[in-house]
């Protein structure tokens, strides 16, 4: 894997950054216990402190010390979205490409069914699934994970399309390989820049659907912290002029911009090696 | 007479990564009124490169180091863009190699005509247009007063690229620059592009350069042949001198191109392949094959000939199954295959393989050569990965290829390189037929001359058949123990070879025979002549 790192050590200023930002959170959520003055869910103070030598960053509605559950908010937050991520991106290229290497029927009626799925608004969709099975956490991955991967089917028979008219496929094919072969070795390898940056920009819009999502109430249930609901549990101090809201919201952009940064430049060298 | 167009020792570099490398090495190169430059090369040559410059122009990534470029006294190196933009077109006009993917296909074609002079502020649009039906006319091309108001798609190959070098005329440049103007045509098509070329400089006494990597088209069209190798100059000499007497090797190498032949094989050996009666149709109403019988001996070549559309590779697929035929039968070995491919089983596709015209594309760009050597004998053999090492080893010395290469992806390849991998990747299956779908087509001359020996080589070792999809009859000339000549999806004439070259020909056959551009410079000429009189 050296050319993987000689890949990182060329990268733009710019997508350093975007690493380097992605990889502080990264490291708060890991070390959140070791780090976090506080516990998770306990109660240190009186109610929306603004920041002092015991209280970093202030305290939230029930006077828990916000930086901790910031630390443990990006736990949550990030694992629960890169989980959402993983699990669309396996279900939504799996169809994908096999909508796009069998065609025909089946191509019909995978896209079909996608279509169905995609002309609901995400979001009333999403609302009115968890309000039936209620909102537990492994039901919210699955929820979103299946709404997102509507997208990333799209995507990737859209690229899988593209590389299944060359004729290396068509080789393999004549050589009598299966389906999975096709996929798996002369397919996926293809279609990994595009789906690679699609996979860095999906996780954003994850990780904001939830955001949205707990801000409704029907995402991460309290008392965990994740930086959605904290937004939600805090906003109402914005109006008496205390600026706790704000600190999980500059957390969630903070990872947005650093994630976006990152893949920018992925997208340029998957547009780079299409020349 | 100061000469027209003067380039002295010009300099073109192109970008690599963060470095800048020659691609033109100080070459000079003049252009008198009315005189046609020939500048041949194979691909990386420089030719285009050079041939862009004589506008003061270079591709994205290129730019023109050093050097002076003096058209018409006017020094071009260094001129603002904005006089550069008045003269290209207007007074230097350009005809690139592929007239389908140069032309807007919104727009029709006069009105694309009209865009230069309008431009340029020589005519007014509905002068321009009227002026285009002229030369239209002068270039033969078909019901001119009408043909201006077809779009790009409604025209044929060869009138579009004519349509194109009309475009070229419409300002009446001093010097028009060719870019392989009929490389992508059929060899009958060819002639009449060629035709209408010579007409309409000799006409407007234009000065032309004409680039291309075939020998026997520049000797038609140049009064002055360059010969370009690797950014410098091998030879330069009047045209029929430098046919009578190259003087340099590499130009022997290009004039000696496919002048050997294969030995004509007496003994039959028994049929392996026989397509019997076959008719396929892509949408079942049309057919685009009808009645095709045709049979193939062991360690034979079967040369399909034919013009773009004729079915040949049509035919290939319906052979492999990827196109079941809606009838007739063929018999592989003994066995009817299954029409479908789907059905065959995977000794049955072992024993069928496939060779294509665009090594780029046939080949995965992200598997290593270990992998693309290697899985054909894991699949077929149950190989372990110490087997599969060592027979792609083998392989690779078969192909005359370097055993390193093993490691090596695709792009790292040269494109006769990789035809190479895809010649051991068919030959790893140890199949009794190959189809080779113009697998010299997208090669310079002389990396496809290897290519075909080594064809030839490994079928007298290995005595497998070849089933060989051409429409270069030099290449049939080469390789082919039989012949079949397909046109519209039908067989025309089919034989052994020496009994299908020699005459008497089939009309069509002989339209196809008689097309192939010679080595002379009065070829053409005498052609024209004798197609008048006929």
């Amino acid at each position: 894997m050296t050319s993987g790192l000689n890949l990182l050590l060329s990268a733009p200023l710019s997508a350093r950054l975007g690493m380097l930002m992605v990889l502080l959170v990264l490291l708060a959520a890991i070390f959140a216990p070791v780090i976090a003055p506080y516990g998770e869910t306990q109660i240190a103070g009186d109610v929306w402190l603004s920041g002092s030598a015991q209280h970093l960053l202030g305290t939230d509605n029930l006077g828990r010390d916000l930086f901790t559950r910031l630390l443990f908010g990006a736990r949550n937050t990030i694992a629960i979205a890169f989980l959402i991520t993983a699990l669309s991106f396996l279900m939504g290229t799996l169809l994908g490409f096999l909508a796009a290497t069998v065609s025909g029927w089946t191509d019909q009626l995978l896209s079909r069914i996608i279509d169905i799925l995609m002309a609901f608004p995400t979001l009333i969709f999403a609302l009115m699934i968890l309000s039936v099975v209620g909102t537990s956490i492994p039901a919210l991955v699955v929820v979103i994970a299946l709404l997102d991967s509507t997208r990333v089917f799209r995507l990737s028979r859209a690229v899988a399309m593209d590389i299944e008219v060359m004729e290396f496929v068509e080789a393999a094919r004549l050589r009598g390989e299966g389906l999975w072969w096709l996929m798996r070795h002369e397919i996926l390898p293809n279609a990994m820049p595009p789906l690679v940056a699609e996979f860095g920009l999906r996780f954003c819009f994850v990780f904001l659907f939830i955001a949205a999502l707990s801000f409704l109430g029907l995402g991460i249930q309290p008392p965990t912290a994740d930086w959605g609901s904290m937004v939600r549990e805090n906003a109402g101090a914005i109006t008496f002029g205390i600026y706790t809201p704000l600190w999980p919201a500059t957390a969630i952009a903070f990872l947005t911009v650093g994630v976006n940064l990152v893949v920018d430049w992925f997208l340029h060298l998957a547009s780079g090696l299409e020349d | 007479m100061p000469p027209l167009l003067k380039i002295r020792n010009i300099v073109i570099e192109g970008q690599t990564g963060e470095n800048w490398e020659p691609i033109v090495k100080g070459l000079d190169l003049t252009l008198h009124k009315g005189e046609i430059l020939g500048l041949i090369g194979e691909s990386g040559a420089g030719k285009s490169t050079l041939g862009l410059a004589a506008m003061c122009y270079t591709r994205p990534g290129c730019r023109i180091a050093s050097g002076s470029i003096v058209f018409d006294g006017q020094e071009l190196f260094g001129m603002p863009e904005s006089q550069l933009r008045n003269l290209r077109g207007a007074r230097i006009a350009y005809v690139a190699q592929s007239a389908a993917a140069n032309f807007n296909p919104a727009h029709r074609l006069i009105r694309q005509y009209a865009e230069g002079p309008v431009q340029h502020g020589l005519m007014t649009t509905v002068e321009a247009e009227a002026n285009a039906v002229a030369i239209y006319e002068q270039l033969l091309l078909p019901d001119p007063e009408n043909i201006g108001y077809r779009f790009p798609h409604q025209v044929s190959g060869g009138q579009l690229q004519r349509a194109m070098v009309a475009m070229a005329m419409s300002c009446r440049p001093d010097i028009i620059i060719f870019d392989e103007p009929t490389t992508a045509l059929d060899v009958t098509t060819q002639i009449e592009v060629l035709a209408a070329i010579r007409e309409i400089t000799a006409r407007y006494d234009t000065a032309a350069i004409y680039i291309t990597h075939d020998l026997a088209v520049v000797a038609q069209i140049a009064d002055r042949i360059m010969v370009l190798r690797n950014g410098d100059l091998v030879e330069e000499n009047d045209a029929r001198k430098m046919l009578a007497h190259p003087q340099q090797s590499y130009t022997r190498d290009l004039l000696a191109v496919r002048s050997f032949a294969k030995k004509a094989l007496d003994a039959d050996s028994e049929v392996i392949l026989d397509v019997a009666d076959v008719t396929a149709s892509y949408n079942g109403q049309d057919n685009v094959l009808e009645d095709i019988s045709l049979q193939v001996r062991r360690g034979r070549t079967v040369a399909l000939v034919g013009e773009s559309g004729s079915g040949k590779s049509t035919l290939a697929r319906v052979i492999t199954g990827l196109l079941p035929p809606s009838s007739g039968s063929i018999v592989f070995q003994g066995e009817e295959l299954p029409p479908a491919m789907k059905s065959r089983r995977r000794e049955e596709l072992r024993r069928l393989q496939m060779i294509y015209q665009m090594p780029d594309t046939a080949l995965n760009p992200r598997q290593k050569i270990r992998m693309i050597i290697g899985r054909p004998l894991q699949f077929y053999f149950g190989l372990s990965a110490q087997e599969q090492e060592q027979r792609t080893l083998e392989l690779l010395a078969q192909i005359e290829l370097p055993e390193e290469y093993i490691d090596r992806y695709p792009t790292e390849l040269s494109g006769g390189e990789k035809q190479r991998v895809c010649i051991a990747r068919a030959l790893a299956a140890r199949p009794a037929l190959i189809i080779c779908d113009e697998v010299t087509s997208a090669l310079d001359q002389l990396v496809a001359e290897g290519i075909l020996r080594l064809l030839l080589d490994l079928q007298r070792k290995l005595d497998v058949s070849y089933l060989f999809i051409t429409h270069d009859l030099a290449t049939v000339k080469a390789i082919a123990d039989e012949i079949v000549v397909m046109r519209d999806g039908r067989i025309v004439e089919q034989g052994p070879r020496n009994e299908i070259l020699t005459p008497p020909h089939h009309d069509y056959t002989d339209l196809l025979l008689s097309s192939v551009p010679q080595m002379d410079p009065d070829w053409l000429d005498n052609l024209l002549a004798e197609r008048e009189a006929a």
